[in-house]
């Protein structure tokens, strides 16, 4: 579903993404944690073309993202995307924020896609919130709204790039539970988050990246029991413990 | 003093504040919508484009709009002319509202530009991930969000504006303070219709200048 060949990325001096090679397979959860720094939300914005690549080839559903000649908003229709800010538009209503796309870019009419936005909100838990506005809401539920928003395109994947990092953390779990919901409904998903228990839990694999490189990658029990680089042994001693 | 003679010049004088509140708001749309595209064609990232809206917007903030009137009282025919390859003969109203939109356009541009620029990176972000092309994210996301901050001083350009009419007395448009002006010197009231026309002035541009701080206000919560 999304292949890395060989992706470099510079920011003038700075080498972001140095030889990304990676596979996301139709229905699989893959989890990216690293370092702050290492590249990882850079690697995500990329799938979708919100950061250009210098070299390389990504793949997406069988589409070269980096080829000019690629209808690049055809494609990020197909793949969803939520950010660690939710962006929620905050001149538009909960329900507007979801049906805006599927109405201006799918061509769907308003009567289906509000139906579509009402079920989509029941199954994220806000059904009751439609007519409220982004700055009314908590920033777990503005961020239920903006999967919300991303499924409404009926994505074939759906890209986070940390979701919670920016919540309370009594309002993470909320979110990580939506999320865990998309992924047993067999949603292809590609997750940059620092939550090792959504990891552990849901992610069919690990990706470890440090210094734009991936340096280890393995289903979680392995990962969590028993990292091999010394930078990801060192990283989840600091999760673990944060004050040694 | 003597204001005897303004109540029953009423009509006439409001005759001119017509022509000036006609004036205003066609000068008002025409130059926001125009400093629109120049916003985005400074913003683009096509050197060239941006290049000739800086250049436009510098040159025409750096000329006084006196000249610009009365430029355009000769220029505004000689160029339809030119275009059309016929006389048409296009009138003081005309010219000075094509002179008003180009000269204001600048002005509103540059207001354009900080609103869109003040719209966080996350929300033209948020429009490209869900697949809409640039003028849809402009369209339906960024620039209503810019407009509703810009709003204040948007209206505060636009009071200066409503101030800035009466230069089309130069090329003898009969606007608000030229009917005062001309009223006044057939009644030998000169001195009484300019006072009472700078008191009209007065309480519309500085009530809707406090108007606009109360919104402001508003909008800040």
């Amino acid at each position: 579903m999304i292949r890395f060949n060989n992706v470099h990325k510079w920011f003038k001096d700075l080498h972001v993404l140095n030889g990304i090679d990676l596979q996301v397979a139709q229905g699989e959860v893959v989890v990216v944690c690293g370092p702050s720094g290492s590249g990882k939300s850079t690697m995500i914005r990329t799938v979708n073309q919100l950061e250009s690549i210098n070299e390389g080839e990504i793949w997406v559903d069988g589409k070269n993202v980096a080829d000019p000649k690629t209808d690049l908003n055809a494609l990020r229709a197909e793949v969803g995307f939520v950010f660690q800010h939710f962006n929620l538009y905050p001149h538009l209503s909960v329900l507007d924020n979801i049906t805006l796309s599927p109405i201006k870019v799918k061509g769907m009419d308003k009567a289906a896609a509000d139906k579509q936005a009402v079920a989509l909100l029941e199954r994220v838990g806000l059904a009751h919130k439609k007519d409220a506005f982004p700055a009314q809401l908590s920033g777990g539920q503005q961020q239920r709204v903006a999967i919300a928003r991303g499924l409404a395109m009926e994505p074939r994947v759906m890209l986070f790039d940390e979701p919670t990092s920016a919540l309370d953390p009594e309002m993470i779990g909320e979110v990580l539970k939506v999320m865990k919901d998309l992924a047993e409904s067999g949603m292809t998903m590609m997750v940059v988050t620092h939550e090792m228990g959504f990891a552990r839990e849901v992610a069919d694999r690990v990706v470890f990246i440090d210094h734009g490189k991936i340096v280890e990658q393995a289903p979680p029990e392995e990962f969590f029991k028993n990292p091999q680089h010394e930078r990801a042994q060192q990283f989840l001693r600091q999760l673990l413990t944060p004050m040694s | 003093m003597d204001f005897s003679q303004i109540i029953p010049s009423l009509p006439s004088l409001w005759d001119g504040m017509k022509l000036t509140l006609q004036l205003l708001v066609l000068a008002v749309a025409g130059g926001i919508a125009l400093g629109t595209v120049l916003a985005l064609a400074r913003m683009s990232s096509n050197a060239m484009l941006s290049g000739l809206a800086k250049a436009y917007v510098n040159y025409f903030r750096s000329i006084p709009l006196l000249l610009v009137i009365t430029w355009f009282y000769l220029a505004v025919p000689m160029i339809l002319n030119w275009i059309t390859g016929e006389f048409v003969a296009v009138g003081a109203f005309t010219s000075c509202l094509v002179a008003f939109v180009m000269f204001e356009a600048a002005y509103y541009c540059e207001i354009v530009r900080a609103g869109i620029q003040s719209i966080s990176k996350g929300q033209i972000n948020a429009a490209y991930a869900v697949g809409m092309t640039y003028s849809q994210a402009m369209r339906l996301i960024i620039l209503p969000q810019a407009f509703r901050k810009m709003t204040p001083l948007l209206l505060q350009q636009t009071i200066i504006l409503f101030q800035d009419t009466s230069l089309v007395y130069a090329v003898g448009l009969i606007d608000f303070l030229n009917a005062a002006r001309a009223r006044g010197d057939i009644m030998g009231q000169s001195h009484e219709f300019l006072i009472f026309a700078g008191a009209v002035y007065f309480v519309i541009s500085f009530g809707a200048s406090s108007l606009v701080k109360r919104l402001q206000k508003r909008l800040a919560v």
